[in-house]
């Protein structure tokens, strides 16, 4: 649709954005107040991300989590490939509707049951609830995010370039390397940092699946936050919300100059063909 | 693909799912109809597989639906489900008046900005949902940034009561859930032929009658996966009534959480979530089929 663009939309785009941006903005700006009272403005300080980084329960809580979006979201990626090449590519099988089916009802479930399902399950198998059921946790539900991402790219692909390599003589496995993984690349990496994010900001299936031993950094900001509003926790938002900017800016500049690199290499290619 | 690769390929996630995602509901199903006990775990029956067969019959025996006759006769938790559809669907409602216009100014965007629109939209998603709805405490507290700007503005004398009422609530949801509103909308308005619209106006219609006759119609299919989007996961919502509703909001994501960790009643907290879950099928079901429908549409 290209039309005029009125008064009327770029007032509601202007009050749309300043809804979404203005919260985090103050939350920001706050995070450099000086006052240990959130609310009033005291002049400029960093002291808040000193008291944050010698703040050791903070620390510990940051490694948990980074320990397990790592893990879990490599898991994902790996598990959600897989899912998504045998929903787009494996024909039928036995069970494939409540394959696809348990493919995409994590993404509707609410949290407070699936944490609460897990739990019961490392209850019942006996098995030490810390970083190890978390990642088991995280790794399933962010498995289904990853498969659906890559089995949208899947399915837009053309299937007959794999079979152009088997033709060729290439063994399943050569085609999948080196026809297969390099196009639908772009979506496995989106795919796993989906994945990571969604391990990073998990709060409720966290706090089922993990026992006494480990505290995510979610957990630690949640019970810091029912008692208030704090300035180390604006710090520390703000730190997370830099890292997700710079990395959702970046990656979305990176894909950017790869499809016009490849539209110049189509053309180019066409040019001398 | 050989025949034992392909298995590998399909037995690896299957089984990861089963187990980790099937057998977990089994087992809440389990519960929910065990009577709760002052053991550990704290419910009864428990399964004994060492006593084999007549262990699993005597299982059976002990199941009841005590929970669920529970559940009925308590008004606290027929009110937090009617409570939690009730702010779900009125939120989605706010989250449509709010997000469409949204929606719509970017699709009529120049074509060059729409990229940076989208990656603005889509960037709040990517940021923390807890830090998101936790920047609001500092706004609509009593002594917060919104209080504050009202009295310098001379519009109101005594600060306002937002915080820990529903209305923070709706708020949060509509501020949290806006990306899911947004993005399916843009989606369709942007496909929207723009001749269309032109041949409605040379047929004279005004410009609001051709908004209002075209326009929002061609982008139901938008619309309507963005009510589910944001309906379905709001009903089970745990972290938002919980930080802004205070004890005055009542949702049934936070009545499992305290069910679990404060009462430590776990069959009545798998009642609780296997009863959510039915009333979440619906909509779950209804969902898929527009999906599909759209998908086999736009093939």
């Amino acid at each position: 649709m290209n039309r005029r663009f009125s008064w009327f939309n770029a007032t509601s785009l202007t009050l749309g954005f300043a809804f979404l941006y203005l919260p985090i903005l103050i939350l920001v700006i706050y995070s450099f107040n000086e006052s240990k009272l959130v609310t009033v403005w005291a002049g400029f300080s960093t002291k808040w991300y000193g008291e944050l980084f010698r703040n050791q329960a903070f620390m510990d809580a940051a490694i948990v989590t980074l320990k397990v979006a790592v893990v879990s979201s490599t898991l994902a990626t790996i598990l959600g490939t897989m899912a998504a090449y045998v929903l787009v590519r494996g024909g039928r099988f036995m069970g494939r509707t409540l394959f696809s089916g348990m493919i995409y009802a994590p993404l509707v479930v609410p949290d407070v049951i699936t944490g609460l399902s897990l739990l019961l399950l490392f209850i019942s198998i006996g098995l030490d609830r810390g970083v190890g059921t978390i990642v088991l946790a995280h790794a399933t539900f962010s498995m289904c995010y990853v498969s659906v991402v890559v089995s949208s790219r899947l399915v837009s692909f053309d299937r007959s370039l794999e079979e152009a390599a088997l033709d060729l003589g290439c063994t399943p496995w050569d085609a999948f390397r080196s026809v297969t993984l390099p196009i639908i690349a772009p979506a496995v990496i989106a795919g796993w940092l989906l994945a990571f994010t969604l391990s990073l900001d998990d709060l409720v299936i966290a706090s089922f699946a993990s026992g006494p031993s480990a505290t995510t950094l979610p957990m630690k900001i949640f019970s810091a936050v029912r008692l208030g509003v704090s300035p180390e926790i604006n710090a520390l938002s703000t730190i997370l919300i830099s890292i997700v900017t710079v990395g959702v800016v970046t990656s979305s500049l990176l894909t950017k100059r790869a499809s016009v690199r490849r539209q110049q290499q189509e053309r180019a290619a066409i040019a001398e063909g | 693909m050989g025949n034992t690769r392909r298995l590998f390929l399909i037995l690896v996630p299957y089984s990861w799912l089963l187990l980790l995602f099937l057998v977990p509901f089994a087992i809440v199903l389990k519960i929910s109809l065990s009577d709760s006990a002052l053991a550990i775990p704290p419910y009864t029956p428990t399964l004994d597989l060492s006593a084999g067969w007549a262990g699993i019959k005597a299982l059976f025996a002990d199941f009841d639906f005590e929970n669920y006759a529970w559940l009925a006769e308590d008004n606290l938790y027929w009110k937090a489900y009617l409570s939690s559809l009730w702010i779900a669907a009125l939120s989605t409602l706010l989250a449509l008046m709010v997000g469409f216009p949204i929606a719509y100014g970017m699709a009529r965007a120049p074509e060059e900005w729409r990229p940076t629109l989208m990656m603005l939209v889509i960037l709040p998603f990517w940021t923390s949902f807890l830090i998101r709805v936790y920047s609001w405490i500092g706004i609509l507290g009593q002594n917060g940034y919104l209080n504050q700007l009202l009295e310098w503005l001379g519009l109101i004398d005594e600060p306002l009561i937002i915080l820990n009422t529903p209305i923070a609530v709706y708020i949060g949801i509509v501020y949290t859930y806006l990306p899911f509103m947004v993005l399916p909308i843009y989606a369709t308005l942007e496909k929207l032929d723009a001749d269309l619209l032109e041949a409605a106006e040379d047929l004279g219609c005004s410009r609001f009658q051709a908004f209002w006759l075209v326009t929002f119609p061609l982008s139901r299919p938008g619309v309507i996966a963005g009510c589910f989007l944001v309906f379905i996961p709001v009903v089970g919502e745990f972290v938002i009534p919980s930080l802004l509703g205070g004890s005055k909001t009542l949702m049934i994501g936070k009545v499992l959480w305290d069910e679990f960790f404060a009462n430590r009643d776990w069959p009545v907290a798998s009642a609780v979530a296997v009863l959510l879950l039915l009333i979440l099928i619906i909509p779950i079901v209804l969902f898929q089929r527009q999906q599909q429908r759209q998908q086999e549409a736009e093939q």
